[in-house]
């Protein structure tokens, strides 16, 4: 029996982000990024010896168009005990994403006719801006996260990307582009800054993957 | 000065086209050379005003087709300035309200506003930080016989909130700029005084602009200098240390080695003891998250004013959602975002304080702690 839950509610709330970084990094790219808008729905089903469930209905955000919603249900299940297995997510969305063909592929033909990789710092800057130049790869930083954020979130932790303080690209023979990307994650109930780093490939067709990724030591200033 | 819009039909014209932008003070908008000028490619060129004619002319007689993209450029330029910028303003002139502050420039603010608004501004010294810069607030106040209620504000108890000083320096910026005009505001500061701080985390908000841009607590030091910063929302005297904080130096919720043991928590502290008689709200500004967040963190239980404090924040909610359609959460800490202790909104409340708010500001997650300087104006304006 599934137990209804408060959608303003902090778990929920908890929960209803980490579907959304999972659902962000199987469908986003550098021309499509998604955010959490709102939770409708939320319901909680404790299973014996398995853990604990939950259904969601969420809306989630185009985060280069803000009117352009699509609607989404999710099914979040965290498993008991064993902290290293990440929860398992599965979605269904209402309708279709906008298509991002075009913006996907002139930012991939940009990056392949770049005479020299790509680095960059601080994006944002300390006042929230960002190039335009940039704006793809902090988008494809954004969906990569979703993909560590759903790796390494329990009931009890929400993240969110809060800024990228390097990248580099990495040169390669074949078609994919590869990043090396040191991000920031902000985890709201520590509040704690968690560097990150992780290594993202992507190709137009083929989506975004991270390959490696790596929890780094806590920078302790003086 | 007008934009037009030329797509080149063939090479003759690129040419020409091209010719034409070295003869004539032509500003090339797309594409950004002349050399990438191709056929089929969209144009767009600046024409400045004493050449209009000409260049029309000329396209005219080239069998060239324009449109005109922008017929005045300067309008447009005039329309994209912020309105304070545009109006008189006997606050501040020339401050930008939509761009982020450093200390500096924020005490230089305080000293400027009450030179400029006397009749209604005080700026007043509350304490010492642990760094040994001072705290001041401002107090607006509209001469009166009668014994007025006050209403508090407190900005910047965590560093890298930018937004939250942005906000209160908008908010005396909006008071002192329609108190005259406004019927709302006017009637507001008949019976109320407010009283603004505008950054309390003085040394934590400077080290944010100048070393870590996402530092949190406060600078004291500990552990012989190795460690550094208390949360300073973890330090009030509210159930201080019994849950969501952290005994260790190193953590963001350090809750410091006592209650009030930071100089910043003691002097608000302090000060709003002495006036809690007076104190009909207690309002303090964070981001981000877009919550109006009442009493408690540090238990489920509801205070004894709960009905009343939700209705009163849920037409804030609803009031702050009319104007852009941002939609905030509301409820206590505890049940809609995690628990915790030694907050400064829960002491003022047990306290004795009637209405006591957190409000968390923009966003949702998506720019977080460095949210971009065009969204200062929105943020403002609706919680407002």
């Amino acid at each position: 029996a599934a137990m209804e839950l408060q959608p303003s509610h902090g778990l929920a709330n908890r929960v209803a982000t980490l579907a959304a970084g999972y659902l962000c990094y199987r469908r986003g790219s550098p021309g499509r990024g998604l955010v959490l808008r709102s939770l409708r729905r939320a319901r909680r089903q404790d299973i014996d010896d398995v853990g604990h469930k939950y259904y969601l209905e969420l809306v989630l955000e185009d985060v280069l168009d803000k009117d352009s919603t699509v609607n989404c249900t999710a099914e979040v299940l965290y498993h008991l005990g064993s902290k290293n297995l990440a929860p398992d997510v599965q979605f269904t969305l209402e309708g279709e994403l906008k298509n991002t063909d075009e913006a996907d592929n002139v930012f991939y033909n940009r990056i392949r006719s770049l005479e020299k990789e790509l680095v960059a710092e601080n994006i944002p800057d300390s006042h929230g801006n960002v190039s335009p130049e940039m704006e793809p790869i902090r988008r494809l930083a954004w969906v990569a996260s979703g993909y560590i954020i759903w790796q390494n979130s329990t009931e009890n932790t929400k993240f969110h990307l809060a800024q990228i303080k390097r990248v580099k690209q990495v040169k390669r023979s074949d078609e994919y582009l590869e990043f090396d990307y040191m991000i920031l994650l902000h985890e709201m109930v520590s509040q704690e800054i968690i560097p990150w780093q992780m290594t993202v490939l992507w190709h137009p067709q083929h989506g975004v993957q991270v390959t490696q990724d790596s929890r780094q030591p806590k920078h302790t200033s003086g | 000065d007008q934009v037009f819009h030329i797509v080149p039909e063939t090479f003759q014209q690129v040419q020409h086209l091209q010719h034409l932008c070295s003869t004539l003070p032509l500003d090339l908008w797309k594409p950004q050379l002349p050399e990438d000028i191709r056929v089929g490619k969209d144009l767009h060129i600046r024409v400045p005003a004493p050449v209009v004619q000409e260049v029309k002319d000329n396209l005219d007689h080239h069998t060239i087709s324009y449109k005109v993209l922008i017929p005045d450029v300067q309008e447009l330029v005039d329309q994209s300035i912020p309105n304070e910028r545009r109006s008189h303003s006997q606050v501040s002139e020339g401050y930008s309200y939509t761009q982020y502050h450093p200390m500096e420039e924020i005490y230089q603010w305080m000293t400027q506003i009450q030179k400029s608004n006397s009749e209604l501004v005080t700026q007043h010294y509350l304490g010492k930080t642990i760094e040994n810069r001072t705290m001041y607030y401002l107090q607006i106040s509209q001469p009166s016989d009668k014994a007025k209620k006050i209403i508090w504000m407190d900005c910047g108890i965590h560093a890298r909130e930018w937004i939250s000083p942005a906000f209160c320096q908008w908010f005396v910026k909006e008071i002192l700029q329609n108190y005259k005009s406004d019927p709302k505001i006017s009637r507001f500061l008949q019976n109320l005084d407010l009283y603004v701080l505008p950054v309390l985390n003085i040394d934590g908000y400077i080290y944010s602009w100048e070393k870590d841009r996402l530092w949190r607590k406060n600078r004291s030091p500990h552990m012989n200098g190795t460690c550094y910063g208390t949360d300073l929302n973890r330090n009030f005297n509210s159930s201080w240390g019994s849950i969501g904080v952290s005994y260790n130096c190193s953590s963001e919720i350090f809750c410091g080695s006592g209650p009030e043991s930071e100089p910043e928590t003691r002097a608000v502290a302090q000060f709003i003891e002495r006036k809690k008689g007076d104190i009909l709200c207690y309002l303090t500004i964070h981001s981000y998250g877009q919550y109006i967040l009442t009493p408690y963190g540090f238990t489920s239980k509801p205070p004894s004013n709960s009905e009343e404090l939700i209705h009163v924040a849920e037409k804030a909610a609803a009031a702050l959602m009319g104007k852009y359609g941002t939609s905030y959460k509301v409820g206590s800490t505890s049940s809609i975002l995690y628990s915790n202790s030694g907050s400064s909104r829960d002491w003022a409340h047990m306290i004795g304080i009637p209405f006591s708010y957190t409000f968390e500001l923009r966003d949702n997650g998506t720019h977080g702690f460095v949210l971009p300087v065009d969204q200062i104006q929105p943020t403002c304006e609706e919680t407002m």
